[in-house]
């Protein structure tokens, strides 16, 4: 296999044609040697993942807009689908918010252009966890650090594409480089207006969510459906530095006002010992 | 309104009790600074023991947060950068800049602790007592007291900076809430030590009263600010429910304060700081714990 040329890589996922057969996310925990949460019963949901953590690095949404007892589907999908599948991973975001509050600097980017977390250098402290607006990365009580997809950087390295991209039947997991992904992109989406799906959109495909995103997806309807936050909501943690440290300095000073208020007085009357 | 997806990071018990330790360390230490450049020559005994709690409250920080931590022995990270080598450094990082502050504030809060031994009388130390009673030494308590509003408020703005409901909905107030609650508490602890002693003035006493209440009224319209701006977010729903006892504990010690005036013995003395203190707690659980639900 031809060594990878180092140029911005990604994931185009297509999930108009995710079947939800999770595939991925079988390759994904095969590779990369994760253990698996205990399977549970969600009583709702054909997804028994439930969520991106430290064990599931691909996850496979499945929403159910399943008519109710009257037979009406709630919000209607353009189609006339009740399901909406979609493989979610780490979106490798361009401004990643992990990135930017890691106090270690254990997450970096990559000659790839993706994001990794350096498991030698985190220290566990979880900033990252609240700070990535995707819910992606997650604690490993075992190994004390956080951990997310790698875009199987090992594989990277070695020529080799991701496991989920390798193992999906559909190809509704694309990978390549950014530039021919977004290409790729751009023509199915044409295709998909043309024959009628009109809440057809492309996510992470321009720099309107954290500057682009590395793995970019087609929807089949609004970004909040599918748990991403739509482009007014893809705001990074450091928008709070300046108005919170601005908050405490003018509330220091305050304070110091209230303080001297109290303590004046008595110097003022030459109150002694 | 904003929409929320980011998960939980589990900041419990340990974080809970830095973020109190913290303030009250940082509190305190402006506030015997305070004393020591406003008050008057009878309050200075306040002082002493302002930067004697500073330090011992400040001993077990980095404890909390390197217990709290995944890989305790690791906490290290935090200041050197094992990757690229040299110092690890991020002014846009809270926490990276907090670590840092933490450091340099222990410095400042180490030596005035030994000054405050010194003028109490140790004998050894009395070189650096005379030493910070001097000019050197009020510039010394100032720099210190940037640094202790530092430690107080920082924790606020780390929680701010992130995408967490609650957390992030009111980034602009949490810090100055946290940096307020914490001088109250500060000042409701030394009027708990300095209360019952029997070398206590009667004129300090009082003056830690005013101080106390005018912190809490401070403390009071923060908190009324952060309620408005969740409730703008539409996440106020998350401190409701379970935390309604917190905000009973808020409240109660909100009110402590006000009621115990003039007291100087007796359990009014004790209780009303008392209380103050675990309002102090209280309003740093109901955040904590009130973002990640």
């Amino acid at each position: 296999m031809a060594a990878l040329q180092e140029r911005p890589v990604g994931f185009f996922t297509d999930t108009s044609i995710c079947i939800g057969c999770k595939a991925c996310e079988v390759a994904c925990k095969e590779w990369n040697q994760l253990e698996g949460n205990a399977p549970h019963f969600t009583a709702d949901s054909f997804d028994n993942t439930g969520q991106l953590d430290a064990q599931n690095w691909r996850h496979v949404q499945f929403i159910e807009k399943i008519p109710d007892n009257k037979g009406t589907i709630g919000t209607p999908i353009a189609g006339g689908q009740a399901w909406l599948m979609m493989s979610d991973v780490c979106k490798h975001c361009q401004q990643a918010s992990c990135l930017e509050v890691c106090p270690t600097n254990a997450i970096v980017r990559t000659e790839f252009d993706t994001v990794f977390i350096q498991q030698d250098v985190c220290n566990g402290c979880r900033d990252c966890i609240a700070a990535c607006p995707y819910g992606v990365i997650g604690f490993n009580e075992k190994t004390g650090t956080v951990h997310k997809c790698t875009m199987c950087y090992d594989r990277l390295q070695n020529g080799l594409q991701p496991a989920c991209a390798k193992a999906c039947p559909t190809e509704s997991i694309k990978f390549g480089y950014l530039d021919d992904l977004h290409a790729a992109a751009d023509t199915r989406l044409a295709t998909l207006q043309k024959q009628g799906f009109a809440q057809a959109q492309l996510y992470g495909r321009d720099t309107s969510a954290y500057g682009g995103l590395n793995a970019f997806f087609l929807l089949m309807d609004k970004p909040e459906t599918f748990g991403l936050p739509n482009a007014a909501n893809a705001t990074l943690p450091s928008r709070n530095n300046v108005p919170g440290y601005l908050g405490g300095a003018v509330t220091a000073v305050l304070g110091l006002l209230a303080g001297v208020l109290a303590f004046r007085s008595s110097r003022m009357s030459g109150e002694q010992r | 309104m904003p929409e929320h997806f980011a998960v939980a990071p589990n900041w419990e018990w340990w974080i809970l009790a830095y973020f109190f330790f913290g303030g009250i360390a940082g509190g305190t230490y402006a506030i015997g600074t305070l004393i020591r450049l406003f008050g008057a020559p009878a309050d200075q005994g306040a002082a002493r023991t302002a930067f004697l709690v500073s330090f011992i409250a400040l001993i077990p920080c980095p404890i909390f947060l390197s217990v709290d931590l995944g890989q305790p022995v690791r906490f290290w990270h935090m200041l050197v950068d094992t990757s690229a080598g040299g110092p690890s450094f991020k002014y846009w990082s809270p926490m990276s800049v907090g670590s840092w502050a933490l450091l340099l504030f222990g410095v400042f809060s180490f030596v005035s602790f030994l000054g405050a031994l010194g003028q109490s009388g140790t004998s050894a130390l009395s070189g650096v007592g005379r030493w910070l009673a001097g000019a050197a030494g009020a510039a010394w308590s100032v720099i210190g007291s940037g640094l202790g509003f530092f430690i107080a408020g920082y924790t606020g703005v780390l929680l701010a900076v992130s995408n967490e409901g609650v957390w992030s909905d009111a980034g602009w107030v949490l810090g100055g809430m946290f940096l307020a609650s914490a001088l109250s508490g500060s000042a409701a602890l030394l009027l708990l030590l300095w209360r019952g002693r029997h070398d206590a003035q009667a004129g300090t006493v009082t003056r830690l009263e005013i101080a106390d209440r005018n912190f809490v009224i401070l403390e009071a319209i923060l908190i009324l600010l952060f309620l408005a701006s969740v409730a703008a977010a539409g996440t106020i729903g998350k401190l409701l429910g379970a935390l309604l006892v917190l905000w009973l504990l808020v409240l109660i010690g909100l009110a402590a304060p006000f009621t115990a005036r003039g007291a100087r013995m007796g359990a009014p003395a004790v209780a009303s700081p008392l209380l103050a203190l675990l309002g102090v707690l209280a309003l740093r659980a109901l955040v904590i714990f009130g973002g990640q639900l």
